[in-house]
């Protein structure tokens, strides 16, 4: 046991956990590294390329190589960082990327051969032949590398998304944070506080100074306090800032339940957009390592880190350890550790005039040239003025200088800005505009200066909102020097780790030199520096100082690497913030739906909508029987079907006939009230977009029918032409898609059946012929629009009324039609009556058919203008001689596929003689056979010519015959009935 | 992005659907003598500026209308918007 006394760890309470199979215990607010040091366990994992052993090296979401697997089951996440897993009752964790065991690496051999591992090996080494990198190399390697592995199984877990709005957002909950919260807070600006750990305090936590003379946890306490009792104040802990958007939007994610062993009712995590007029970012500054020979043994980590896990969480890695440092701040873990009973056997300071600030032994200007140790550090190698000796010591505490954290504020690829003095990269001036960057994050490194920056920073932001404010009271605290040298790594021909995570090193940072990789955007790519899960928060500006060493130029000179959201990896599932399987998108129900369903109807997705697919009866095995059935229905009695899917527009005013004239490519102003016509739109490119039908309700009253896949964008198209193009016509346009629920009515029995719900409405042919619609009253006072419209070319109606009565009158029709055979029909059997009556459809009108096509050439007016209109007359496409024809297998057995190519019996099939391919097909219960429709060359003039249809995915190959595209009364004479 | 509606304020962007560039209004003549060419370019050709863009945004989540943005495609920053409306009637009246 390595647990020391004191520490913010709640001894009341035992956790048991598990790491690779072994049983351990710790304590509420420990977190799983701070658990496993304090149980002694130092080695957590192998790195990513050479498999080396490896410790944890940070006490926070900087961690590169403590990456852990938790959980088991279908919960199992790969790659966490065990620095910031808190600790739960029962948590089962394991490490990775070692096979068989952690303590025995096989992949290790790796290692061995590392002078081949070496940068750009990849790049020189698999690149021939070069079909073998898909085949060979690249699952090779990636088998090799990778880090956790995958359950392979769904998330069960829920995820949620949010969004939130504030006057000032406080990045961090640190001093500077806090600071700035609490002088938010108290002049009522709407206040959100986001930090990441579990536990307000930041740095503070990791620290023994005092605030007023008293624990640092006392001031925060009372500020939590403080904080809960405002209404205009949010703490939102757990909770990572991992992006800054455009126009102050914030991307954060808050790990709701991650600290439980199952949510719950709870979401496990949710995504918050948080909008925010101002935002503070106080992220602190994480601290960077010296590069030395097998710097990389598990008990080498941070000084800072080191201090954290001893005075917050009362570990530590071993009973003897030792500093190394080129900065002040080193001397502090020495000093703390030291008073918790640790044996410090020396801290080595690069500096030749350090001193100590304790009772420990100082070597300056000292520097660690080489450590022992294979699975754990046991002495390192301290070289001073040539002389050299082995201090044994179970861990060292690294202290390079600290890096702010100036992520954020490059995230609009503001560029931050070298500071000689601190030996680190400040926020630049061009950041994200609104964002105050305070405390350490702003390259204050003392408490004093964080406190006050803080407050600073939130005053100017009130001031700017115009939001009154006092400067609060901040408690007494430290002015501490920092003094950094600057020393990044130290020279020798052994390997020294840059990028512990991509296992980088400075002699690959030399070959990169050598070989010219040596712009920033090279080296990283070159060497992968900073390019793992970290984005190098420990690694960059190390790797930048060791080229701008190499090179001979400042670090300013050799450029600085600038950082991407997001901050800290962020789950796909959270991204995807509960929108899996059926709340992937938005489900449309249509008005008939639940009457739908209790008729045991199949539906089908089409677009956002359920649609009744068909109606099974009992009897009926296969779904063909269900839709011969409802097909023969509709020919022979009558068939009711929901088509409120289409989409329906309303248009209004004096100008509407021109405005629908501008639209279609025929013409619609000289429409009579009282009248429908069948509509046909293009794209402005000329290619046929959409059809529908235009009734004319009054002089200045239309509405017009869009296919259902096309609805919203019809729509779309027809604002935009109102609103960009015409805004001078008088004309008003409103979707009413939702508004009315629409059955069609279709079968020689239709006009009979309706005639039993219409309230004294002539429904005969004289008064209300083919193409004819109304506004009439239904069942008893309902108000309902007919159009009388057929797209099974039966005597068909379409009956619209108030969505919220499409259920009713589905079953009044039912009922009243039982006895004249009344059926309900889905869109399988709609599809067929359409094909029989060779009425086009989706396949169709599929964005790369003409009007001429289609066989509706004659439709694109030649005396006016419309959307399209230009452009259909190019060259290449009015040159099309595609045709639309129907297709009827020569065998009567035979089959019709859609997307079957055309050939000539006889021909060679190649791109060439290629004339034209089979758009829909099903089986016509009217005709007895299978039938289709297709585009065909000159497919108007050959009727009755036999043709191949090819269908080489599956080897099959049919002779059709070609005949008009009406199968079912081409004279129209029964839709005129 | 959030959008500064001239009637409703400042929006998400999220409650938008982006047409394209402002061009999009100037619909040439159809009875042009080169009317094909004119329309092959309306239809086909954009400029791609890096810097300041005039653009439709649609309020399709929202009131429907179709605004005039000018935004920096660089910075993000968008320095105004108008109804698609306004600035159409404007230009017909040859106001631009």
């Amino acid at each position: 046991m390595t647990r020391l006394s004191g520490g913010l760890v709640d001894r009341s309470q035992t956790l048991n956990f598990t790491f690779d199979g072994k049983q351990y215990h710790g304590y509420p607010g420990d977190t799983l590294a701070s658990a496993l040091l304090a149980n002694g366990v130092r080695l957590m994992g192998r790195s990513f390329k050479y498999h080396r052993p490896r410790g944890v090296f940070s006490a926070g979401s900087e961690e590169p190589n403590a990456l852990v697997e938790l959980r088991s089951g279908a919960r199992q996440e790969p790659n966490t960082r065990a620095t910031v897993a808190e600790l739960f009752e029962g948590l089962v964790a394991r490490s990775q990327n070692r096979w068989p065991s952690l303590g025995f690496d096989a992949l290790a051999v790796n290692d061995l051969l590392s002078p081949f591992f070496t940068a750009g090996f990849y790049y020189k080494t698999f690149m021939w032949p070069k079909a073998f990198w898909e085949m060979l190399y690249e699952p090779a390697i990636r088998k090799a590398a990778g880090l956790g592995s995958l359950s392979m199984q769904a998330d069960p877990d829920a995820y949620d998304k949010g969004f939130l709005h504030c006057d000032v957002l406080v990045i961090g909950g640190g001093p500077a944070g806090l600071a700035a919260v609490l002088t938010a807070a108290r002049s009522g600006a709407r206040v959100i506080l986001a930090d990441e750990d579990f536990r307000l305090g930041g740095r503070l936590l990791a620290e023994t100074e005092t605030l007023d003379g008293a624990p640092a946890t006392d001031w925060i306490s009372a500020l939590e306090t403080e904080f809960e009792s405002l209404p205009n104040v949010r703490v939102m802990r757990r909770t990572t800032v991992f992006g800054v958007f455009d126009h102050g939007i914030y991307g954060a994610v808050e790990r709701v339940s991650d600290h439980l062993a199952e949510p719950g009712d709870k979401v496990r995590q949710t995504l918050w957009r948080i909008t925010a007029k101002r935002a503070i970012l106080a992220s602190g500054a994480t601290e960077r390592p010296i590069a030395f020979a097998d710097n990389d043994r598990p008990g080498i980590m941070l000084a800072g880190a080191m201090r954290a896990y001893a005075n917050r969480w009362a570990a530590c890695p071993s009973k003897t350890i030792a500093v190394f440092t080129n900065n002040d701040d080193g001397h502090r873990t020495a000093r703390d550790l030291a008073a918790k009973g640790v044996h410090v056997a020396a801290v080595i300071d690069a500096r030749r005039e350090a001193r100590a600030r304790g009772d420990y032994r100082v070597i300056a200007g000292g520097m660690v040239t080489g450590s022992r140790g294979r699975l754990g550090l046991r002495a390192i190698e301290v070289s001073t003025n040539g002389r050299r000796e082995w201090i044994e010591c179970g861990s060292l505490g690294v202290s390079g200088g600290w890096n702010p954290n100036v992520h954020l504020t490059s995230h609009h690829r503001g560029r931050p800005v070298w500071n000689e003095a601190l030996q680190a990269f400040l926020p630049g001036a061009d950041g994200p505009a609104g964002l105050l960057p305070v405390g350490a994050a702003a390259g204050h490194f003392s408490t004093a200066q964080t406190l006050r920056s803080g407050a600073e920073a939130a005053l100017r932001a009130l001031t700017e909102l115009a939001i009154a404010a006092a400067p609060p009271v901040l408690p007494q605290s430290e002015e501490s020097g920092y003094g950094v040298a600057p020393i990044f790594h130290v020279a020798g021909k052994k390997r020294a780790w840059v990028d512990f995570q991509n296992d980088v090193t400075v002699k690959d940072l030399k070959i990169a030199h050598a070989e010219n990789m040596r712009p920033v955007e090279h080296l990283k790519r070159y060497t992968t520096l900073g390019m793992a899960t970290d984005q190098g928060k420990t690694s960059n500006v190390t790797g930048l100082a060791v080229m701008a060493e190499l090179t001979g130029k400042s670090i300013p000179e050799t450029g600085t690497t600038i950082f991407r959201p997001p901050y800290t990896p962020v789950t796909i599932s959270v991204l995807g913030g509960g929108d899996t399987g059926p709340h992937f998108r938005p489900r449309r129900l249509t008005p008939t739906h639940n009457w739908a369903e209790a008729q045991g109807a199949v539906f089908v997705e089409t677009g956002q909508w359920m649609r009744a697919e068909y109606f099974p009866r009992q009897s009926e095995t296969h779904w063909r029987q269900s839709v011969d059935r409802e097909t023969k229905a509709v020919r022979s009695a009558v068939g009711l079907c929901d088509v409120s899917t289409l989409g329906k527009v309303d248009v209004q005013g004096a100008d509407a006939g021109e405005f629908l004239n501008r639209l279609y490519s025929n013409v619609m102003d000289t429409l009579k009230v009282g009248r429908v016509r069948y509509g046909l739109m293009l794209r402005e490119d000329g290619f046929a977009y959409d059809d529908g039908t235009c009734a004319r309700l009054a002089e200045d009253h239309y509405v017009v029918t869009t296919t259902t896949a096309n609805a919203g964008l019809v729509y779309r198209n027809m604002e935009f032409a109102r609103q960009c193009l015409w805004p001078e016509l008088d004309v008003q346009v409103i979707s009413t898609t939702d508004a009315w629920a629409q059955i069609a009515v279709a079968g020689p029995k239709s006009r009979a059946l309706l005639t039993r719900i219409v309230d004294g409405f002539d429904l005969s042919n004289d008064a209300f012929p083919f193409m004819a619609c109304a506004e009439l009253v239904v069942c008893g006072g309902l108000r309902a629009r007919l159009f009388r419209i057929s797209f099974s070319g039966e005597l068909a109606f379409e009956i619209a009324v108030p969505a919220r009565y499409g259920h009713a009158l589905m079953e009044r029709l039912m009922q009243a039609g039982a006895d004249l055979g009344a059926t309900p029909y889905g869109v399988e059997a709609l599809s067929v009556l359409r094909v029989e009556k060779g009425h086009v459809g989706g396949s169709e009108l599929n964005g790369q058919s003409t009007a001429a096509m289609l066989g509706l050439g004659k439709m694109v007016s030649q005396k006016k203008d419309a959307i399209g209109a230009v452009m259909s007359r190019r060259e290449g496409l009015a040159g099309d001689i595609r045709r639309i024809v129907g297709l009827q297998p020569v065998e009567r057995a035979g089959k019709v596929v859609a997307g079957s190519h055309l050939f000539t019996v006889g021909a060679p099939q190649n791109l060439d003689t290629d004339q034209g391919w089979i758009t829909s097909a099903c089986y016509s219960p009217h005709v007895g056979s299978m039938i289709g429709l297709g585009f065909l060359e000159n497919g108007d003039q050959r009727i009755g010519e036999v043709i191949v249809a090819a269908n080489p995915v599956e080897g099959e190959s049919e002779r059709l015959r070609i005949v008009p595209a009406h199968f079912v009364d081409p004279e129209g004479a029964r839709l005129r009935d | 992005m959030l959008i500064p509606h001239p009637i409703l304020g400042s929006r998400d962007a999220r409650e938008f659907t982006y047409l394209g560039d402002v061009r999009l209004v100037d619909r040439p003549d159809p009875t042009g003598p080169d009317a094909e060419a004119a329309f092959c370019d309306y239809v086909f050709l954009r400029d791609n500026p890096a810097g300041v863009h005039r653009e439709l945004w649609f309020h399709e989540q929202g009131d429907r209308s179709c605004l005039v943005v000018t935004r920096s495609t660089i910075t993000h920053d968008i320095l105004g918007a108008e109804l698609a409306r306004d600035f159409a009637l404007a230009r017909k009246r040859g106001g631009e």
